[in-house]
């Protein structure tokens, strides 16, 4: 069984990002890039179902410019055996995004792609479904355990009243959530041997799909800050001031 | 114009997020219909007939509606939806799971959780933890929105739309429900409670969340948590609050263990008054916080129980 994992280069989810000054994007000078965590946990799964036997191969995609390599090695030292940059410059939208893993999918034929239930960046959380929609596959999202068996999986989904289990045939998508694995540390062994794997690179001409995007991006704005109220200094006060200040208890 | 919105429920009742996805809908300013697909679900689709602004109901009543699986759920709203202007949905993980799946096989974007309408093609939505708010005009035909419950005040009820009941889609056969666990709890629900208490790593256990389990009783608050607390097994994953959680905005949320990262701020900031107590002065969460109590919790919260039980 093949695995395709999509992986997005975003800001380290440790920064708190700041707009630039004209308003035009995010500032990401001198700000740390890292693989999306949810792409993290997807290729860990891939590489704990290839190391049990349930997978033969995974191929990494990632879409953007150049500097997308970074987290295209960072999945081949986490496990991966090939990957594929599609290059493109400009940021994409879900939609698009899914129409040219659709097109990567019908190369590469894989038996299971599994993606990142979201971009820590554009936290749009719809590319997975996108794509099992335009593929007319299945789609398990938000699993947080997944099991592989002849022809179908097994997934238990985060739901917001708790847990649902869902079979899946294959070949399908499934989307991962935070407690699916914890991904592993990679090792500099393997971050020597990832720059031996294969690293191609595809355009999005190549791959015939049209960029139109449906969005306008009118404006982007910091939400107002919440400012910093007072310390109280013991529980007495602080019922205190629930009670007479902010009534709202 | 026409806006559907595609209604969440057990086939008993409606989830509340659906009459905020309504009340979002009520700004566009055009008409609006609800769709029930379900199984034996006539008393959800009469539930949504009496919410405020709704035109019409459409009910599709089948097995495999059952459990609201994405793949037959999707095939049906694609089939009716050339006919409106607006698919929406609450940001709920139903929500979250079944429109892009709509919006792709329909080949349009979508707008996901919104937070205001500014005009029926506009809308402001968070990025970035939402530490970035976005106003975007999207130019498809049809526009696909998921509407972050907590922005939008719900409709209320005393409507009495017509139901009219419409031929169920394929039976896709794709996936299968075969199990649901669900959290079951005599507290408020976290996304709707106008108390939350919310515990973090500082908790230590899921035995000491007995503690936050007194309070929250005393104050008819819901529980909720960090990250941290959930992966730790203290508390099920449904309580997790933060940008890849649950969003709440209660009247008053008290963080107790909880530092205030990033992602788990995306999930509170938008409550009324914040609490915060923590026993490291310097921990970020007090910047958010109204009233900081520099303490150890193990100290702090049982006095709160004591004082509150007078
Ligand atoms: C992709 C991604 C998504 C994420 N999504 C979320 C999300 O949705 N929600 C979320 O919450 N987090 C999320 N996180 C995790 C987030 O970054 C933090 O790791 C998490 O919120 C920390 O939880 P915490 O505050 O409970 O733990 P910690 O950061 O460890 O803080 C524990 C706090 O407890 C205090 N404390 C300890 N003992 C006591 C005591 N006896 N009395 C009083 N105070 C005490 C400490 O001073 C400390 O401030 C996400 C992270 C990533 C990478």
């Amino acid at each position: 069984m093949k695995i395709v994992v999509p992986v997005k280069r975003v800001v380290d989810a440790n920064v708190k990002v700041r707009l630039r000054s004209d308003g035009s994007g995010v500032d990401t000078d001198n700000v740390k890039m890292a693989m999306n965590p949810f792409d993290e946990i997807a290729m860990e799964e891939a590489a704990r179902l290839k190391e049990a036997g349930l997978a033969s191969e995974i191929v990494a995609v990632s879409i953007g410019p150049d500097t997308c390599q970074e987290v295209l090695r960072a999945a081949l030292a986490m496990g991966a055996d090939r990957a594929l940059l599609i290059q493109a410059e400009a940021e994409l939208e879900p939609l698009t995004i899914a129409k040219l893993l659709r097109a990567i999918v019908a190369r590469e034929q894989p038996q299971l792609v599994i993606c990142g239930k979201q971009s820590t960046d554009g936290d749009a959380n719809q590319t997975g479904q996108m794509l099992a929609g335009l593929l007319g596959w299945p789609q398990a999202t938000f699993a947080s355990k997944l099991e592989i068996a002849a022809g179908s999986a097994t997934v238990t989904r985060e739901i917001d009243g708790g847990l649902e289990v869902v079979a899946v045939t294959l070949p399908a998508v499934v989307t991962t959530d935070l407690r699916l694995n914890s991904p592993r540390y990679t090792t500099l062994p393997n971050i020597m041997k990832a720059k031996k794997k294969p690293l191609d690179k595809v355009t999005v001409g190549e791959l015939g799909v049209e960029i139109r995007p449906r969005l306008a991006t009118l404006r982007l704005a910091e939400p107002p800050v919440r400012s910093a109220g007072v310390m109280v200094a013991d529980v007495a006060e602080l019922l205190a001031k629930l009670k007479n200040e902010a009534k709202v208890i | 114009m026409t806006a559907l919105i595609i209604a969440e429920h057990d086939n008993v009742s409606l989830k509340s997020a659906t009459a905020n996805a309504i009340a979002a809908a009520r700004r566009l300013g055009t008409e609006i219909h609800v769709l029930v697909a379900g199984c034996a679900c006539s008393a959800a689709a009469e539930q949504a007939a009496r919410q405020h602004g709704v035109d019409k109901v459409l009910m599709a009543d089948a097995r495999h509606y059952q459990g609201g699986v994405a793949e037959n759920l999707a095939a049906l709203i694609v089939s009716h939806a050339r006919a409106y202007s607006h698919l929406l949905a609450a940001a709920t993980t139903f929500g979250k799971n079944v429109l892009p799946r709509v919006a792709a096989l329909l080949d349009v974007g979508q707008v996901s959780d919104i937070m205001d309408v500014l005009a029926p093609d506009t809308f402001v939505r968070p990025m970035f933890a939402g530490n970035v708010l976005a106003t975007v005009r999207s130019d498809d035909p049809i526009k696909v929105i998921t509407v972050r419950a907590t922005a939008f005040e719900a409709v209320g009820q005393g409507g009495a739309a017509p139901i009219e009941t419409i031929a169920p889609g394929p039976d896709l056969g794709l996936s299968r429900l075969l199990a649901r666990e669900l959290t079951h709890s005599a507290r408020p629900e976290l996304t709707e409670a106008k108390i939350v208490v919310s515990g973090g790593r500082g908790l230590q256990s899921g035995e000491n969340f007995k503690l936050l389990e007194t309070l929250a009783d005393r104050l008819g608050a819901a529980i909720g948590a960090s990250r941290a607390a959930v992966d730790s097994g203290f508390v099920p994953n449904d309580y997790q609050v933060g940008q890849t959680g649950k969003i709440v905005a209660p009247q008053l949320y008290i963080a107790v263990g909880i530092s205030g990262a990033i992602q788990h701020l995306a999930g509170m900031k938008g409550s009324k008054v914040v609490v915060a107590i923590n026993k490291d002065p310097e921990a970020p969460i007090f910047q958010v916080a109204d009233y900081g109590l520099a303490a150890d919790l193990f100290q702090a919260v049982p006095e709160l129980i004591s004082a509150l039980g007078q």
